[in-house]
């Protein structure tokens, strides 16, 4: 039987161009009809190493990595045959071969760099393979590049060598190349690409195995597209035109993006000395009338503390973005987790308050940043969202239609100098900024250099014109006014659906997630109910306000429910029993913090291991299971 | 219609306008130097032609971040140390807006240090005053990062084992393209010196002597001081930068042993600002960016296509 969807693997070392081509290749995949989903692994370090890329490609809408995969295409790692560097990280050249044996479905295939590599070097590889009913194709492809061109190019040998062996036409590869490449450089891969094609059609028999491209077609066009890349457009079309930052993966995505749009858009980007700096300048930017953003990950997002306090109390709007990586303190800084949630739901002094989201797709993460931008400026209030580096950097063909909602560069509840002329003025003729009454508690704001608007925003308590005040009545005014918008923001976005849910209405189990887990958990829902399960699932994005009749009512309606999420504490599960008062019995945790995200089978197991067999010790995956509250 | 009007408003300015009409009178202790800065301050921005809406005052924490009550313009009273990065970002946004961020030696030179460097490195368009008076005054005095070497307090009971920064030096060699001292006791040269440094383009640093009655009697600052261009022993040339070093060592050293001596220490006119810098490279608009959100006619959707093209 011929399998439904390819799971692409390419492996190498970083620096090796594993990222650029796996890029290529999902986009021709997309392009010629497929649906696409791909996931990046790589190490903390500039060249060498183990890393691969996984593309998932099916005819059928993807919303994860999948389950293992089915193709190898294993490159070595040509810097580990540097015998200078060999001395400081070891001969590490089997690796991408071996390392990536274990999660290879049966009757999977496997392309290996003859000249790089020798899978008779690796232990037990025979026997594996005869077990496995791996087929195993070992090509040189570095002789190969060398001898048209340069060694580099091996990788688009091996492109062409699994497009040979997987049936797939050499054309979308060569569309993107033509688009791409430098001239000098074009014509050599092109060659190389269609020797290494045709060789293989030659030599061996593509049918001996079951791997081959799906063949499908798109109801309307398609974007290959990145959770970062979501994130930076929402940011745009919002009309963000100002951003600071400071490099810290996996942020420096975003600041990346950001920074290249924001030139060309007539925007201003600042790398600055520290994320303290680069919030304060977010700060700064917007207080005089421009969207502007700012954003690190966990560590540096700590740093950003002082400055989300004081956007807090000066209501200055303003937009962080958060990209979890795994902590406590440096961590794990090429790696996934859900770790930040509590760090971003209480950072910061005092009663302060921001709205939180955690998109759960590429889409979420274009609607959901621009929420957070208009949230942010109509109630002046820091908005977060709150992402991970599984969904930063995950490339998913998703619908052009996405994108195509209108730019909204409105500031929010700020006034023109025509509406200052009729705003409240003390008898010193300031503006009341910072009104006590207001409806949703939303006191419209004035920039700087408009007539009328003069008005001090401070980070000490004041009253309506912004002078310190440490007057008992005009302090409980002001708190209660501030924590009045967070009432308000929770009505306005009861509207905009934010939370996802899947699988059948009357379920009897429920699987509650959040970010950017959601698309894992929904195939696992469909893998479970097609098991014969009966499960439903709801993914979370709004975290702050949290959606509390939408949850309750996801969890009034199922017998029991399992958290999943990326941490090890289970934040998520604490946040829900906190917000809603109860349901602690209910709850039952599936944890995964190893620094990969789940597979959808990770969840089938542990759903059938913990809710249905009681049994909490699950062999082969990484999890956790907190059991519920009174076992 | 342009949504700053106040920007760039040609008329008579009323030094009174900035002083605003029911606000508390300052909490700042008796011949306190801080009203030595306001009086030069309210002095300044008429005589430069600044009127008190287009004017972005941006204070640290600390005595001296009351300056924005005292003073009435647009204000951004921040957080300790930060002053700095809010201001420059607020000067990018709209360069329209004159922007003047002043704060304390443990504000500017302790815990903003880094932003401090940096600004002046950047030689944003602005104005820092530092209020040095060399003690921590409103925590009840401490010792700060310009309190002299052996300087006792509750937090450095055997007196401080450090040498205090040398702030001039410090903008010097970071960058700062106007970098002078002055004194409130000095109203004179503090008011000339900061007319002088708000017209300047570039990253101005006023290092000022502020006396802490009530916390430092024993500093310095009551001192009466030459100025170093007024006097033929200093003669050195403000555009040298060799020579302003070597003149800001001697009074950086000279400070704490009996001599106040103050003036301007260093003016680069050549070296573009950092909005200057950035306009060049095209990584900065002409116009203000904050205008844009009021102009009709920016095509905010032009630019929409191109980047989702590659995405195709």
């Amino acid at each position: 039987m011929t399998e439904s969807e390819l799971i692409w693997r390419i492996s190498g070392g970083s620096g090796d161009g594993i990222a650029s081509t796996s890029q290529n290749f999902a986009k021709a995949l997309m392009r010629s009809g497929l649906h696409v989903f791909t996931h990046r692994h790589y190490p903390s370090r500039i060249r060498g190493g183990h890393t691969y890329t996984e593309i998932r490609a099916s005819s059928e809408p993807v919303k994860s990595r999948g389950n293992g995969y089915n193709f190898l295409l294993a490159l070595g790692d040509s810097f580990a045959r540097n015998p200078q560097e060999d001395a400081y990280y070891g001969n590490e050249e089997l690796k991408p071969l071996s390392e990536n044996l274990d999660e290879l479905r049966e009757g999977g295939v496997i392309v290996y760099d003859s000249g790089l590599l020798d899978a008779g070097e690796i232990e037990e590889f025979d026997r594996r393979a005869e077990e496995n009913n791996w087929h195993v194709y070992p090509i040189d492809l570095r002789g190969m590049a060398r001898e048209q061109g340069r060694e580099v190019m091996r990788n688009t040998a091996g492109v062409g060598v699994t497009c040979a062996l997987i049936g797939m036409d050499l054309e979308y590869i060569q569309d993107l190349m033509r688009e791409a490449m430098p001239e000098k450089i074009l014509e050599p891969n092109l060659e190389i690409l269609q020797t290494a094609y045709d060789q293989v059609k030659e030599e061996h028999d593509p049918d001996a195995h079951d791997v081959a491209v799906p063949s499908g077609e798109h109801d309307e066009p398609q974007l290959l597209l990145s959770g970062s890349e979501a994130i930076s457009y929402g940011a745009i079309d919002e009309g963000c035109r100002f951003i600071a930052g400071y490099p810290m993966t996996p942020w420096t995505e975003v600041f990346t993006i950001m920074t290249q749009s924001m030139s060309q858009l007539g925007g201003i980007s600042e790398q600055v000395e520290d994320e303290i700096a680069a919030a304060a300048l977010a700060l700064g930017a917007s207080h005089a009338g421009v969207k502007a953003m700012s954003g690190s990950s966990g560590g540096g997002f700590a740093l950003m503390s002082e400055p989300l306090g004081l956007a807090e109390m000066t209501e200055t709007p303003v937009v962080f973005v958060e990209a979890m990586r795994a902590g406590p303190s440096t961590g794990m800084p090429t790696k996934t987790e859900q770790g930040d949630l509590e760090h971003v739901l209480y950072t910061s002094q005092g009663d302060t308050h921001r709205v939180v989201f955690a998109p759960g797709t590429v889409e979420e993460a274009y609607d959901q940043t621009r929420t957070a931008f208009r949230i942010a400026y109509e109630y002046q209030i820091p908005a977060i969202v709150l992402y991970d580096q599984k969904l930063g950097g995950e490339l998913i063909s998703v619908p052009e239609s996405t994108f195509d909602r209108e730019p909204n560069p409105d500031l929010g509840s700020t006034l023109t100098e025509a509406e200052l002329e009729d705003a409240p003025h003390n008898a010193a003729g300031k503006y009341e900024r910072y009104q006590h009454d207001v409806a949703d508690g939303v006191s419209p704001r004035s920039l700087p250099g408009q007539k009328g608007g003069r008005f001090l925003a401070s980070g000490n308590e004041h009253e309506p014109s912004g002078h310190i005040s440490e007057s008992p009545e005009n302090r409980v005014a002001q708190v209660d006014r501030r924590s009045q918008k967070v009432e308000a923001i929770r009505a306005d976005l009861d509207d905009e659906g934010n939370q996802t849910p899947h699988g059948p209405e009357d379920a009897e189990y429920g699987i509650l997630t959040w970010g950017s887990q959601q698309g894992t958990v929904e195939e696992a829902v469909d893998e479970l109910n097609a098991a014969g399960h009966s499960v439903k699932s709801l993914g979370v994005s709004d975290l702050v306000p949290y959606p509390v009749e939408e949850v309750e009512a996801f969890l009034e309606s199922v017998d029991e429910v399992l958290v999943v999420e990326m941490n090890a504490s289970a934040q998520f599960r604490g946040l829900t029993q906190k917000e809603l008062g109860r349901y602690g019995e209910k709850l039952s945790s599936l944890l995964k913090y190893n620094g990969n995200p789940f597979e959808p089978a990770d969840i089938v197991d542990g759903f059938e291991s913990t809710m249905i067999d009681g049994n909490d010790d699950v062999p082969g995956i990484e999890t956790t299971f907190v059991p519920a509250a009174g076992d | 219609m342009s949504a700053f009007n106040a920007i760039g408003e040609e008329r008579e300015i009323d030094r009174e306008e900035f002083t605003p009409g029911i606000e508390p009178q300052p909490t700042w202790c008796p011949g306190c130097g801080d009203f030595g800065v306001l009086k030069a301050l309210k002095q300044a921005l008429p005589e430069v032609g600044r009127t008190p809406e287009e004017t972005l005052l941006v204070t640290g924490i600390g005595c001296s971040g009351k300056l924005n009550s005292y003073l009435d313009s647009y204000g951004f009273h921040t957080i300790h140390g930060r002053s700095l990065p809010v201001a420059r970002a607020a000067k990018l946004a709209n360069p329209g807006l004159e922007v003047i961020a002043a704060g304390g030696d443990g504000d500017g030179y302790g815990i903003g240090g880094n932003h401090f460097m940096h600004t002046a490195r950047e030689n944003h368009d602005m104005t820092y005053v530092v209020f040095n008076n060399e003690i921590f005054g409103l925590t009840k005095g401490q010792t700060s990062p310009t309190s002299p070497k052996g300087h006792k307090s509750k937090t450095q009971p055997h007196g401080s084992a450090k040498e205090p920064i040398r702030p001039l030096s410090l903008a010097l060699t970071s960058g700062a393209s106007y970098v002078a001292r002055t004194a409130a006791v000095n109203p004179n040269q503090a008011k000339e010196i900061l007319t002088e440094a708000i017209q300047h383009d570039g990253f101005a640093h006023i290092d000022f002597l502020t006396q802490c009655p009530t916390w430092n009697k024993d500093a310095r600052q009551y001192v009466p001081y030459t100025d170093v261009q007024d006097s033929d022993d200093y003669d050195f040339d403000v555009h040298d930068r060799v020579e302003a070093q070597e003149a800001m060592r001697t009074a950086e050293e000279a400070l704490y042993e009996g001599e106040v001596l103050t003036g301007r220490f260093y003016v680069d006119e050549t070296r573009p600002s950092y909005q200057g810098e950035k306009q060049r490279i095209g990584e900065m608009p002409e116009t203000p960016l904050a205008e844009r959100y009021f102009d009709d006619d920016y095509e905010w959707e032009r630019a929409y296509d191109e980047f989702i093209d590659k995405h195709r």
